[in-house]
């Protein structure tokens, strides 16, 4: 769609990435572009915009309209400026009179088979039809055509063949093919942008129309997976937004980012008055490009939604009806009563939860309320569910927990390692980037229990895809490395050059072990040892080789040592410190970055510095004028054992869900109820909730100024698009609150007027963010830390002159089983994970029109196990293991392999957690989700617990009727 | 519900021998005194007081349950003020 806010000119044809400059001569001025770049492209450098319809510069050009010919000096005919490239010296016009004739006729042909109804039309004022019949100065149309695509009924009456009736399947575009023009824009972007192919072009000439695939198939039955990057390339309403069908075109428009996944994409919000019209993905996003996927740039109903809860509540006890109450009143409650708990019960008795959801200053401003206020280090994030095994692997061996690239590194990959990570449902637009690649040719290697999304796709397959046994990551990782070593494929130069000798020939000398070697770990991890020397030898003789990983590497009792052994393959095999290779951890959420490099947990100030360091505190004392606590503070599991044993009775939880997202429901919920003061600031009840006694309402990444972090280091701004609907944003409330502890201790009170103050302390007291101001972020659109004084445009890739720690480490890896174990009673191993339309926890994404793709968490088991069991597809299924048990419905398939099982857990219905167990990393407690002994079977309906469980919700929930 | 014990419903003291144990099976494919060191300052930058406490508590009572390299650090871990 064009763009008539920002003028995000639109050059035709993509940038050519040729060194090579060519200078041509354009209606008589001299332009100097690339090789390989589009006379097209050439023109619109030079300012001059040639008429055109099919070219747009987010895909190829494919020259169908005939709209954008030009002439050129000595060459006959009239070609097409989108597909000749410029050459040296060609002389080109791109306005004549032979020219306007043409451009014209192209015009008549076009409109004399399209609606008129340009002043009812959704697309009235933002279509490029109706904007290109008044460039070629377009006044009458001179065919009456006979047959059309656009009139249901002939003038007899009868039934046009050619009509084809709206598909509305989809809940967020339209797709009305009365209005097409065939210029295939919208296959293309299927096809190179997103890699979906679930466009087609059926039939031929003037039968010729878009398809989703089949003929019966809608726009919901297709493959289509509603990124929406066709809706944003077509030219004319043909795809259409729903939003914009109901709203109107926006007005004006706001750059900011997206508040759900790591990958960070920009977007441009586009806004009539303090309505959201539309969300469409920024072209200059340095981590998108232009792309997004159906999260982002459509499920942002929930900010709307009628469960938002809007006034401050408190009450008593969990038991009693939440009471709603002014802000003060709020204040004045939760200040009363965590100031009470720490007298009676002491300094260590409280602390708080970040959130990775909200903002780099909210995460912040969350860990200074317990360190600055409540005088500890009880702060923690869930963060530590997913990532902090990142931040141990990646510090002990390479000195810092950064991934260490950025997401346009894939485009000079040529080997890819993709464990325990589905980017194409967790990390969309990076899986779209990714495949792009490997359609150019790039080699994958899948390490998954599961045929994920990844293991193959449109034009692309795996070259190996290794289904280990759940929980043997480090078995898998370590015996690639065994082979590299063994069969000497390591790089020497780079190890000598970059790494610690002495630690490497430990290493290798331990790594070397027989009990290393594929053929000896083939028993546990059950992939065939020929399988992990052939992908050992891809990864380390195939070039560039880059390794990404997720939740399926972090969340195991192994987590810390598999990241080692990840980071340990890179450095054996010279892959990092350029484009193209690295370690890349996928973050979960937003700002999972963002939320560990404030300091967010409890045994490091930000930047990620210990506690117990005195010249770091030093920092923080002299701004913060209290004194700082020198020991570690409690981390989340700590906190709920602690509230169970009665020493911890008061927290302040920001945006974060535990009793839904951290593993054994039943003990967090019993650690929550033991607690005399649980503060949820959040936008809905959600779960947590029920067992708070103080509701902080939340606002939205649309009503609050900040920045995120994603996955690459990036810190991207969060703009202000609209007032907040409850009247503060989070970093105020947090302040509202500390200020009211405050005046009971008799501190200083905080003076926040800004976020970008609070940015300003961050870079004050943080050497990687010392370069950090809004100013800059202003003038750069983004920067990625470190970024000060050495690198004041910030850093894009890591540990390129050498590692942060000085010489990269290697440690060794020993496997150990995890202590969770099959047996005759629990014999099936379950794993969990995320699709692509659901977010975390699905607060957000459940109250959006996303629920139409998954509306309910499903077991996927094998089956073989299916059948020994007497399970059918659809089946209700009770899922148990030694903790507990629910029930859901069973997907039955071979993605899994026989002996797994494997869930979502985007639903609170389903209660994953009750599930998994408490066994976690051994480093840093992560938890271990991805593997827990479990037994299935057969069963009617929802288990004891789970009417337990709602019916125990619906009581908490009860809200009184605002006293009047 | 099954009654069968398990680490999941086990006591705050048969959490810290599992967590404590867990450090020392990785340290202990290190070089001793590295996987020594190495396990107690694991402890003493990760573990707040109140659970060193408690693992000093097991410590004093002899350790049961505690693999050899725990009680071989123990000399090396900060014991908590009071
Ligand atoms: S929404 Fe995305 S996946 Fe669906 S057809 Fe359009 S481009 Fe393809
Ligand atoms: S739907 Fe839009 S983009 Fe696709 S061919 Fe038709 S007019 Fe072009
Ligand atoms: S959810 Fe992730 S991939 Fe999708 S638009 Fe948001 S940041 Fe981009
Ligand atoms: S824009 Fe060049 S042929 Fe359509």
């Amino acid at each position: 769609m064009k763009d008539f806010i920002i003028p995000d000119r639109d050059f035709g044809t993509p940038a050519a990435k040729s060194k090579v400059m060519v200078t041509l001569t354009i209606d008589g001025f001299d332009v100097t572009v690339p090789e390989g770049t589009s006379i097209m492209r050439a023109a619109a450098e030079a300012g001059i915009s040639v008429p055109k319809l099919c070219a747009t510069d987010s895909v190829d050009a494919f020259g169908s309209c005939r709209l954008c010919l030009v002439e050129i000096e000595g060459r006959s005919g009239t070609p097409a400026s989108c597909t000749t490239p410029v050459a040296a010296g060609l002389k080109v016009s791109t306005q004549n009179d032979r020219l306007k004739k043409l451009r014209r006729g192209v015009m008549e042909l076009y409109i004399s088979d399209h609606p008129l109804d340009c002043l009812t039309c959704s697309a009235n004022g933002d279509c490029e039809l109706q904007d290109m019949a008044g460039a070629v100065g377009l006044r009458d149309v001179r065919y009456e055509a006979v047959e059309t695509h656009f009139r249901a009924k002939n003038t007899s009456g009868e039934d046009n063949p050619h009509w084809v009736p709206k598909d509305d399947s989809n809940p967020y575009f339209t797709y009305d093919p009365a209005k097409c023009i065939v210029c295939s824009r919208c296959v293309r972007a299927c096809e190179e942008v997103q890699g979906t192919f679930a466009l087609t072009i059926e039939g031929r000439g003037f039968d010729s129309r878009v398809s989703f695939g089949a003929k019966t198939d809608t726009a919901l039955t297709s493959d289509c997976v509603s990124c929406g990057a066709c809706v944003q390339a077509c030219p004319t309403a043909t795809l259409q937004e729903n939003s914009i069908i109901d709203i109107g075109t926006p007005e004006r428009s706001v750059i900011t980012t997206c508040a759900y996944c790591g990958v960070g994409c920009s977007f441009k919000a586009e806004m009539r008055g303090d309505e959201l019209v539309r969300m469409v993905p920024y072209k200059h996003g340095k981590a998108n490009r232009g792309h997004s996927c159906v999260k982002g740039r459509f499920a942002y109903g929930y900010a709307t939604h009628k469960d938002r809860i809007l006034k401050p509540m408190i009450r008593e006890a969990i038991t009693d009806p939440w009471r709603e109450v002014s802000w003060g009143e709020a204040m004045e409650f939760a200040a009363n009563r965590m100031r009470g708990i720490q007298e009676q019960y002491g300094r260590q008795s409280v602390g708080v939860i970040t959130s990775s959801r909200c903002t780099n200053e909210e995460a912040y401003l969350v860990q200074k309320l317990t360190r600055a206020v409540f005088l500890n280090n009880n702060t923690d994030t869930c963060a530590r569910v997913c990532h902090s095994p990142t931040g141990y692997g990646l510090g002990q061996t390479f000195g810092t927990s950064a991934g260490t690239q950025d997401f346009d590194s894939v485009e000079e990959t040529d080997v890819v390692i993709v464990i325990g990570a589905n980017p194409v449902n967790g990390h969309p637009v990076f899986a779209s980037r990714l495949r792009k690649r490997l359609r150019q040719g790039a080699k994958l290697i899948v390490i998954d229990p599961r045929r994920t999304e990844m293991v193959e796709g449109p034009h692309y397959k795996a070259c190996h895809h290794l289904a280990l046994k759940p929980g043997t990551n480090v078995a898998i990782v370590s015996a690639m490395a065994h082979v590299i070593v063994t069969e000497g494929l390591m790089d020497e130069a780079f190890i000598r050059a970059r790494c610690d000798w002495d630690a490497f020939q430990d290493y290798a000398e331990f790594i070397a072990a027989p009990h290393h070697a594929p053929e000896a770990v083939e028993l546990l991890t059950g992939v065939p040892a020929a399988e992990v020397r052939a992908a050992a030898r891809l990864f380390a003789k195939g070039g560039n080789g880059a390794i990404y990983y997720g939740l399926g590497v972090t969340e195991h009792s192994q987590g810390s040592t598999t990241v080692i052994a990840i980071a340990n393959l890179a450095m054996l095999t010279g892959n990092i410190g350029r484009p193209g290779v690295g370690v890349n951890p996928l973050r979960g959420q937003n700002n999972v970055q963002g939320s560990c490099d404030m300091g967010s947990f409890p045994h490091e100030l930000p930047g990620y510095r210990h506690v117990k360091l005195d010249d770091a505190r030093a920092v923080f004392e002299r701004v913060w004028g209290v004194q700082i606590d020198n020991e570690p503070g409690l981390r989340i599991p700590n906190m709920l054992d602690a509230a169970v044993e009665g020493t911890f009775k008061g927290l302040y939880c920001q945006g974060e869900d535990i009793l839904q997202s951290d593993p054994d429901t039943k003990h967090v919920a019993a650690g929550l109820a033991a607690m005399d003061c649980v503060i949820v600031h959040d936008l809905f009840l959600n779960e947590t909730a029920n067992y708070a006694h103080v509701f902080f309402p939340g606002s939205t990444f649309l009503e609050k100024d900040g920045t995120f972090t994603n996955a690459e280091r990036r810190i991207n701004r969060v703009r202000k698009v609209m007032a907040p609907k409850q009247g503060y944003a989070d970093w105020e409330v947090t302040q509202l609150f500390a200020n009211a502890m405050l005046a009971k201790t008799g501190g200083a009170t905080w003076g926040y007027t800004h976020p970008s103050h609070i940015m300003d302390e961050i870079a004050l007291t943080t050497p990687s963010f010392a370069g950090v101001s809004y100013e800059r972020l202003e003038t750069l659109g983004s920067v990625q830390w470190p970024c000060n004084e050495a690198n004041p445009e910030g850093t894009p890739l890591m540990h390129v002159d050498g590692f942060v720690r000085g010489k990269g480490r290697f440690i060794r890896t020993e496997y150990v089983a995890t202590d969770e174990k099959t047996g005759p009673r629990f014999p099936l191993l379950l794993t969990t994970g995320r699709i692509l339309s659901q977010y975390n926890v699905g607060a957000q994404t459940r109250r959006t029109a996303n629920v139409i793709w998954h509306a309910e968490d499903v077991l996927e088991v094998h089956p073989h196990d299916a059948e020994v069991r007497g399970i059918r597809d659809g089946d209700w299924v009770r899922l148990a293991s030694r903790s507990g048990e629910t029930t859901l419905r069973a997907e039955i398939t071979d993605k899994v392999s026989p002996g797994v099982v494997y869930t979502t857990f985007h639903h609170p219905e389903t209660q994953a957690n009750v599930i998994t167990t408490d066994f976690s990393d051994w480093a840093t407690n992560c938890p271990e989700y991805k593997v827990t002994a479990v037994q299935v079977s057969p069963s009617n309906g929802p288990s004891e617990w789970q009417e337990d469980y709602a019916g125990q919700a619906a009581l908490a929930r009860r809200i009184l009727p605002a006293a009047e | 519900m099954s009654l069968e014990t398990h680490p999941a419903r086990s006591s705050p003291q048969d959490k810290l021998v599992t967590m404590a144990n867990q450090i020392a099976r990785f340290m202990e494919s290190k070089p001793y005194a590295e996987g020594r060191e190495g396990l107690a300052s694991h402890i003493n930058d990760f573990w707040e007081p109140r659970m060193r406490r408690q693992l000093f508590d097991m410590l004093d009572a002899g350790g049961a349950g505690l693999r050899p390299l725990v009680i071989d650090a123990a000399p090396l871990i900060r014991r908590p003020s009071a």
